[in-house]
């Protein structure tokens, strides 16, 4: 099997989509003949035209827009956001039009949003922001956040194919970083359900639930407990935020009994305030001790590696974070 | 005594190609710290735009308290000329403790609104709701200033950019907007962009006087600044520069720039370049000879140097610097508590 990166196991998935069924298409900035500024779309514009590859003008609202009212009417749009940071200026068509139009409307809203977002880059405050809190709040969205190639090209070829409005995030500092091996496209087809974590550790006296980018901090974190302190670490990749996955969180809660949730996103108002809160109504009794967090702290992203690097969580803190759990 | 053009003595016809030249010498100082992995994001190249930055920006009056711009990535001229200094931009891309966003932001994002300028966010289209605000404080306050905003050709497919030039029109507050037409907005051209020919054809939808000038042309930009900044000065509201140029570099440096002729690069770097153009102006009027321009070269040279000297070195910021000053009060948040085990 040949061995992908995440960028190109996302790529094959959008490809695969956009040959099975020819009203799948693609609009978005700079995604045409220079195929988008992560080069996520090169050689869709050869293989598939301009009218199914469409580079449009620097209007997010009107990208989402656009997508919605061509989804209404039986297409499946994909449209990308340059950068993940640029999805504010289109939060109004988002979370008043696409999100309510289902229950208050009955309309079918079929649109793919994506787009490349987290930091540990030096992105600086508007190239590195992680949205899903600010979605997450809204009912009617579907949230999905892939950490592997193979749910990068799983998820978004599910996402195109669910009759609701996703918001598929990846990843910027996985998308050449991670490599896998998968099977070619025309061998076993990548569908990764939405709605469903994957286990990805299985451990027995802490779990660590998390998503994106930290669960490979997270697993870093954990093969270095295993060997230094012998804890054996269960991770919880959540693959989707919204819906959340509550079974798979119980039982890694009843497992365990000890939580800790890792995210990269600024804490407060963060998803893992809402994991909390889940576990304390699902799964109270099970615990050995406080549900605990680690994220980033609540300022702007800043620009300077040392600043960054502090801001952000690190696989030290993870570390960390575990011993004083694991004590408790 | 050599004819002097668009109302400026010999002293400012040299100040501003002093300026044209400190721009393009500190941008090619920052290519070759870029290469030299010493910058630590990006770089924005304005090669070939310099003209219109510095045009417009010298048709403002400068100084502590006085007008207002609001420059884009490619608009450092436009800086230099309010006054931000060049080891000020050297740090900001080196993200160093002592930059003026002390690492927190990018390149050219940050202000001196003392000196008159307010740095951009990266969200396009932004600055200009900003900057019709700020226009109509000094209107609300009878105060004689004058706003100015820079707004690329791209930029102007951005809601904000509608939003906020309709209420700066319909508010008649004292806003001069630069439409940089330079023919890409990263890989998309114009008519991928807009159905009009002209920026200035937006303009004018809203009700907003607006002009096309030959945006390589240092001293046409300035006069149709000067125009505005006056006219706007008098209360007679908005007005919209449309600029021609051309962007000759990539996007950023990272970008190969294959969607752009190559020939078209060179036309423009060959018959179009607003520097050599601007030289030629100079000479050919007399209004400088050779060694003037020379001396200004090796003094441009030698400042870039000592600053560059002065800053390569310094430190980045302390890490825990990082957590003060996203609100007045409480001054920063807690350090999180996996930090003190
Ligand atoms: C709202 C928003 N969407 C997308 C981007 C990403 N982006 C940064 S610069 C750029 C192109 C800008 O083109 P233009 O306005 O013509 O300015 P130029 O680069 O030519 O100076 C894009 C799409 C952004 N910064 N903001
Ligand atoms: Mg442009």
């Amino acid at each position: 099997m040949p061995e992908i990166t995440y960028l190109e196991a996302l790529r094959q998935g959008l490809w695969e989509e956009m040959e099975r069924d020819e009203r799948v298409f693609i609009l978005g900035e700079d995604v045409g003949l220079y195929g988008g500024a992560f080069k996520v779309t090169e050689g869709f514009h050869k293989r598939f035209g301009e009218s199914r590859v469409i580079d449009t003008p620097i209007s997010e609202a009107a990208i989402v827009g656009a997508a919605a009212g061509a989804a209404h009417m039986g297409m499946r749009p994909v449209a990308e956001m340059q950068f993940i940071d640029f999805i504010s200026c289109a939060y109004d068509m988002l979370t008043n039009y696409v999100a309510t139009a289902r229950y208050r409307a009955g309309l079918a809203t079929p649109i793919v949003v994506r787009g490349p977002c987290g930091g540990y880059v030096r992105g600086g405050p508007f190239h590195s922001q992680n949205p899903e809190a600010a979605f997450l709040h809204t009912p009617g969205l579907k949230i999905v956040y892939p950490a592997t190639a193979r749910d990068a090209k799983g998820l978004i070829k599910s996402s195109i194919r669910d009759d609701d409005p996703v918001i598929y995030l990846e990843h910027k500092w996985l998308y050449r970083r991670i490599k896998e091996q998968l099977p070619p496209s025309e061998g076993e087809e990548i569908l990764t359900p939405i709605g469903e974590a994957r286990l990805a550790r299985e451990g027995t006296d802490l779990s660590i639930i998390t998503y994106g980018a930290t669960v490979w901090k997270s697993l870093e974190a954990a093969e270095q407990l295993e060997q230094e302190d012998g804890v054996s670490i269960e991770i919880l990749d959540l693959r989707t935020l919204l819906p959340m996955d509550d079974a798979a969180i119980v039982r890694t809660v009843q497992k365990t009994n000890k939580v800790l949730i890792v995210h990269e996103d600024t804490r407060t108002g963060g998803v893992a305030g809402e994991i909390a809160a889940r576990i304390n109504e699902r799964a109270f009794e099970w615990l050995d001790g406080p549900i605990m967090r680690v994220t980033a702290h609540d300022v702007p992203l800043p620009y300077a590696p040392t600043l960054e690097d502090f801001v952000l969580p690190q696989t030290e803190d993870i570390v960390k974070a575990v011993r004083w759990l694991a004590a408790y | 005594m050599p004819a002097i053009s668009a109302g400026l003595s010999r002293d400012q016809l040299l100040e501003i190609y002093r300026y044209l030249r400190l721009t393009r010498t500190l941008e090619e100082r920052l290519t070759a710290l870029y290469r030299q992995s010493k910058v630590i994001g990006g770089l924005f190249r304005s090669l070939g735009q310099e003209g219109e930055s510095v045009g417009s920006a010298y048709a403002l009056e400068r100084g502590r308290r006085k007008d207002v711009l609001s420059p884009l990535i490619r608009n450092l001229g436009s800086m230099l000329v309010m006054g931000a200094q060049p080891i000020e931009i050297l740090r900001q891309y080196m993200a160093k403790a002592e930059s003026p966003t002390r690492g927190r932001e990018l390149n050219v994002h940050f202000n001196d609104l003392e000196l008159g300028y307010l740095g951009q966010i990266s969200h396009l289209g932004d600055m200009v709701p900003v900057m019709a605000g700020i226009a109509l404080t000094f209107k609300m306050r009878g105060e004689p200033r004058v706003g100015l905003v820079y707004v690329g050709d791209g930029a102007t497919s951005t809601g904000a950019f509608h939003e906020g030039l309709n209420f700066a029109a319909v508010q008649r507050v004292p806003l001069v907007m630069i439409g940089e037409y330079n023919y890409w907005a990263y890989s998309t051209p114009p008519e991928k962009q807009f159905a009009v020919k002209d920026l200035a054809a937006k303009a004018k939808a809203y009700g907003i006087p607006a002009v096309t000038v030959d945006g390589n042309d240092v001293l046409a930009v300035y006069e149709a600044t000067k125009f505005a900044v006056d006219r706007a000065r008098r209360g007679k509201g908005v007005h919209f520069i449309e600029v021609k140029t051309y962007r000759r570099k990539g996007h950023a440096e990272h970008d190969d720039q294959s969607y752009q002729p190559k020939d078209e690069i060179e036309r423009w770097a060959k018959d179009n370049d607003p520097v050599d153009r601007y030289v030629k102006q100079l000479l050919g009027n007399d209004w400088a000879d050779t060694q003037d321009l020379k001396d200004i070269d090796d003094d441009v040279r030698d400042e870039v140097d000592q600053a560059t000297d002065a800053c390569v070195n310094e430190p980045l910021p302390e890490p825990e610097t990082a957590l003060p000053g996203v609100y007045v009060h409480p001054l920063a948040p807690d350090k999180l508590w996996f930090r003190s085990l």
